[in-house]
């Protein structure tokens, strides 16, 4: 970072004028009066900090202000306003636990005040210090110090990048739910599929007419051919004859148009289902780390394989259905109307109580399913939980207990069925009832009206077949609530992945890097994951071509740093920059085909050991894929496999020892020759002698490349240039193997209580070992 | 009987603890931590320096000395922070996510929920929610919520 040289002593008015720019934006409203009635004529606010807690961590709020002449407080219970003036000695700092920060003001002597305010006002707090500290320096000494000449987010003071626009950190803040009409979204994936869908729509209308056709024929039956019969008349066998045959077309145009009609719309539905899985699992990939470490597999593998095809069977059977019968109802109104108004009207009486008591039931429905699915994730939780942990719950003997883990998940998903069945069993009867109701109401009102010769025994026995199928279509569409909010409910789920924005965003104007020469730098580097804060202020820079070892307890954050490096998580304060520039303003693919990273547990695809080894590089040619294994010296066993490197491996590589598969994850890294080289524990699963074996495969690789080791082990660590030390998340030595021995600090005690470690591992030999190695060498 | 405990404890001037053990040491920065915060309160406190060592061990906050515990609970009371929600005034929505208002212990506020999955599931009935900034929230009994609340919660559970 570079900082101006600053001037001799500026008047105080000149000081002014340097911070007008970056002074605070508009206090909010509720404050603004208070503090004006406060300052002084010539005060200036320079920066403001609104606080939501109280001493005794109570919510209130309470504002905290810089200004250039004191320090100020004040808090909404009370007018009373205490205020610091700079003065030699006084400090402004800063710490947080469990989500609640502290701002503590003190004097050489003691503490005068301090604050709790939650992590949403973080920022604002370090800029309310950073404003303090270079006010305090300005009275006590008279000189400004500089700021930064980087350029800042207007609102949270974080160091744009190249080419950023939007701060990172202010757009991750966006809290919005995703819009409610969520099956309407839907339509993003229907677009492609237009032609087919209309055509769907106008077989349906076609297909719907055709079937309205044969009540509309017991009209004439019946009043041309069976009432005149019994009153003497002889049956017109011709008149028979042509009715019957209208049927009969009618009924075979139905089916025929009511194929065509399900087949292409199953078939659109179905590529929907599958685009909609596609794009789901796609953007799920783009997600960052801190996505897939807080959500489980299970609830991961749920949504996208049942919910979409939940959402598939909707679309295909439900909604078609569902707009079959909107379009009959539809069409049949139109026939009971042209036949005869007013016993069309009296027909159509009981449709509106009917929809009114769908719509009641469809919220409770709706939360209901939800909840079903919700429970169901829950369930298959268990299962995911288990199963792969199985070795241990089989050595603790706790089976039982683990059944009664899936039990409980179990009950509590037939109490929340249950809860649900209880109103949707009430629903179809309910429906049923209604509709014996209706067809009453037409006897009733159809016999007046004949007995009173306003309408023919024929139109009444139309009116009957009409509203007897008009019913079962109100019955069955009652349906469609529940499906509709089943299908609601998972789009919700699949959105909700689908909306998610990656916590590692692309750079909106990339910068692109074609070669990288391996220079890394960290700047101030500090990472928190929730209101833990994993590492701070980490500045390290690696030269090209330097192997670095990372050494410290577990949970001192070597990891942590590596993630960062390779961006699956992105830094909360400072930067890292790769061959001077940041590693945010890359594309983020891009940037990871630098990196080979070699991880503690090698993770082995289903497929060959070839396709294996090419995983990062699938167009490497076979004489590639052997060189790399050669280098990485697993070609010899993987020649004494059966298939050589044809040979499949499982899920996990099951058939392959620690080391086998540790040496082809090398050659993978190998094969994509990365300029830089992450080796993460890659030594830590194995025994001392394949560790060797896995040591010179490693040589090879670590050869001309940036390298940065993580080892327990530290005699895996002898060929680094320099070795990093870190405790609780900060550097604390750096230097090479000797220089750290001799100062005897933190490394030299980790060094030692290895050495007494491995005495009873026999592990001391193999550093000797490696000692002796070294010495030949040179 | 309670045994008195082998150390001093005292506040100094800087708000930190200092503590004193019988061999004359002194720790400046101690902290007293609760080993179940939320399931046992107030059995099993440890004292631990600013490097996360321990130094003491408290069985049990009520064998203390008077003098002793409160000062123990003050300086608790100064750090822990997990507001118990009380009554759920309203959310933003059911999808989220979805900003909340609150009612708790520590007067009303509102946070953002990220996800259902913030939501954990202590031993029943007490839930622990975490907001968007990591701040834990507890119910202690969803069924001793009123009817306005229970409904609200329930559609994230």
């Amino acid at each position: 970072m570079t900082s101006a040289p600053t001037s001799a002593p500026t008047s105080q008015g000149a000081a002014f004028v340097a911070l007008a720019d970056s002074a605070a934006s508009a206090l909010p409203l509720a404050w603004s009066a208070r503090v004006r009635a406060e300052m002084a004529a010539d005060e200036q606010v320079l920066a403001w900090l609104e606080i939501d807690l109280d001493a005794s961590l109570r919510f209130a709020a309470g504002l905290i202000l810089v200004s250039n002449a004191r320090l100020l407080a004040m808090s909404s219970g009370d007018a009373s306003v205490r205020s610091w003036p700079y003065q030699p000695g006084l400090s402004l700092s800063r710490s947080d636990h469990a989500g609640v920060g502290t701002l503590e003001l003190c004097a050489t002597e003691a503490r005068l005040a301090h604050w709790h305010y939650t992590l949403a006002a973080d920022i604002a707090a370090g800029r309310l210090i950073d404003h303090f500290t270079r006010q305090l320096h300005f009275h006590v000494s008279g000189s400004l110090p500089a700021a930064t000449t980087q350029r800042l987010c207007p609102s949270c003071e974080t160091p744009l990048l190249a080419g950023q626009e939007e701060c990172p950190v202010c757009s991750k803040e966006i809290h919005q739910a995703p819009s409610t009409g969520t099956l309407l979204r839907l339509g993003r994936f229907a677009r492609p599929y237009r032609g087919q869908l209309l055509a769907g729509f106008l077989l349906s209308l076609l297909g719907t007419a055709a079937t309205l056709v044969p009540p509309y024929l017991t009209m004439p039956l019946m009043d041309k051919v069976l009432i005149p019969y019994q009153n003497g008349q002889m049956i017109d066998p011709a008149l028979v004859a042509l009715y019957l045959s209208g049927l009969l077309g009618a009924a075979l145009v139905a089916w025929t148009l009511g194929w065509a009609r399900t087949y292409i719309l199953a078939l659109v539905s179905e590529r929907i289902g599958a685009d909609l899985r596609t794009a789901t699992y796609e953007h799920l990939l783009t997600l960052s780390q801190e996505y897939f470490g807080g959500k489980r597999t299970g609830d991961l593998m749920a949504r996208i394989g049942s919910e979409t095809d939940r959402i598939n069977v909707f679309l295909s059977l439900h909604l078609l259905d569902f707009a079959t019968d909107v379009l009959m109802i539809v069409m049949t109104t139109i026939i009971l109307m042209s036949i005869d108004i007013k016993l069309a009207l009296v027909t159509l009486l009981p449709l509106p109580i009917i929809a009114w008591l769908i719509h009641i039931v469809r919220e409770r429905l709706r939360t209901g399913f939800e909840r079903v699915d919700r429970v169901w994730a829950e369930v298959t939780n268990v299962l995911a939980d288990t199963i792969p942990g199985i070795r241990v719950v089989k050595a603790f003997a706790q089976e039982a207990r683990e059944t009664s883990r899936f039990r409980t998940a179990n009950a509590h998903n037939l109490e929340v069925n249950d809860r649900v069945n209880k109103v949707w069993s009430l629903f179809s009867p309910t429906v049923t009832l209604l509709t014996e109701i209706g067809l009453l109401i037409v006897w009733a009102f159809g016999i007046w009206q004949i007995a009173k010769d306003h309408i023919s025994v024929g139109v009444l026995t139309a009116f009957l077949a009409y509203i007897s199928r008009f019913y079962l279509r109100l019955d069955s569409m009652s349906r469609i609530v529940s499906v509709t909010q089943k299908a609601a409910a998972g789009a919700k789920r699949i959105f909700d992945i689908l909306d998610h924005v990656s916590s590692v965003p692309e750079p909106a104007t990339p910068v692109h890097l074609p070669k990288v020469t391996g220079r890394i730098e960290l700047r101030g580097v500090g990472f928190r994951y929730g209101t833990r804060s994993v590492t701070r202020d980490i500045s390290i820079a690696i030269a090209p071509g330097e192997m670095v070892g990372l050494v410290g307890h577990s949970g001192s954050g070597k990891s942590t740093l590596v993630n960062l490096i390779c961006r699956f998580y992105d830094v909360s304060e400072g930067a890292i920059l790769i061959d001077g520039v940041d590693i945010r303003s890359l594309p983020v693919a891009e940037y990871r085909k630098h990196i080979g990273l070699v991880l503690q547990e090698p993770f082995l695809f289903f497929g060959t050991i070839a396709e294996n080894i090419a995983y990062g590089k699938p167009a490497a040619t076979r004489a590639e894929v052997v060189a790399a294994a050669r280098a990485a010296h697993a070609h010899e066993f993987i020649l004494r496999l059966a298939h050589g490197y044809d040979s499949l491996v499982g899920e996990r590589g099951q058939a392959l020892s620690g080391g086998e598969r540790q040496r082809i994850s090398i050659a993978r890294a190998l094969l994509i020759d990365p300029p830089i080289l992450i080796l993460d524990e890659a030594t830590s699963s194995v025994d001392t002698s394949t560790e060797k074996e896995i040591q010179k495969a490693l040589d090879n690789l670590v050869r001309g490349r940036t390298t940065i080791a993580i080892a327990h082990r530290l005699s895996t660590l002898r060929d680094a240039d320099r070795l990093v030390v870190l405790d609780r998340g900060s550097v604390v030595e750096v230097g090479s193997h000797e220089q750290l021995m001799a100062c005897e600090g933190h490394y030299y005690r980790l060094y030692q209580a290895q050495a007494r470690n491995v005495d009873d591992e026999d592990r001391l030999p193999s550093i000797d070992l490696a000692r002796a190695a070294e010495g030949e060498r040179q | 009987m309670i045994p008195a405990p082998d150390y001093r404890l005292q506040r100094n001037p800087f708000g930190r603890l200092e503590l004193t053990t019988a061999d004359g040491q002194t720790h400046v920065g101690v902290v007293p931590v609760r080993a179940f915060p939320i399931s046992a309160p107030d059995d099993g406190i440890g004292l631990v320096d600013p490097h996360g060592h321990e130094l003491a061990w408290i069985e049990r906050l009520s064998e203390l000395p008077d003098e002793l515990r409160t000062l123990l609970e003050s300086e608790l009371a100064g750090r822990e922070f997990m507001p118990e929600i009380k009554r759920l005034i309203s959310v933003s929505s059911f999808a989220t996510p979805s900003t909340w208002e609150v009612e708790t212990d520590r007067r009303t506020t509102r946070f953002v929920l990220k996800g259902e999955e913030d939501i954990r599931r202590l031993d029943a009935p007490a839930l622990l929610i975490a907001d968007s900034h990591g701040i834990h929230f507890l119910i202690r009994d969803r069924y001793a919520l009123d009817a306005h609340s229970r409904r609200l919660l329930d559609r994230f559970l």
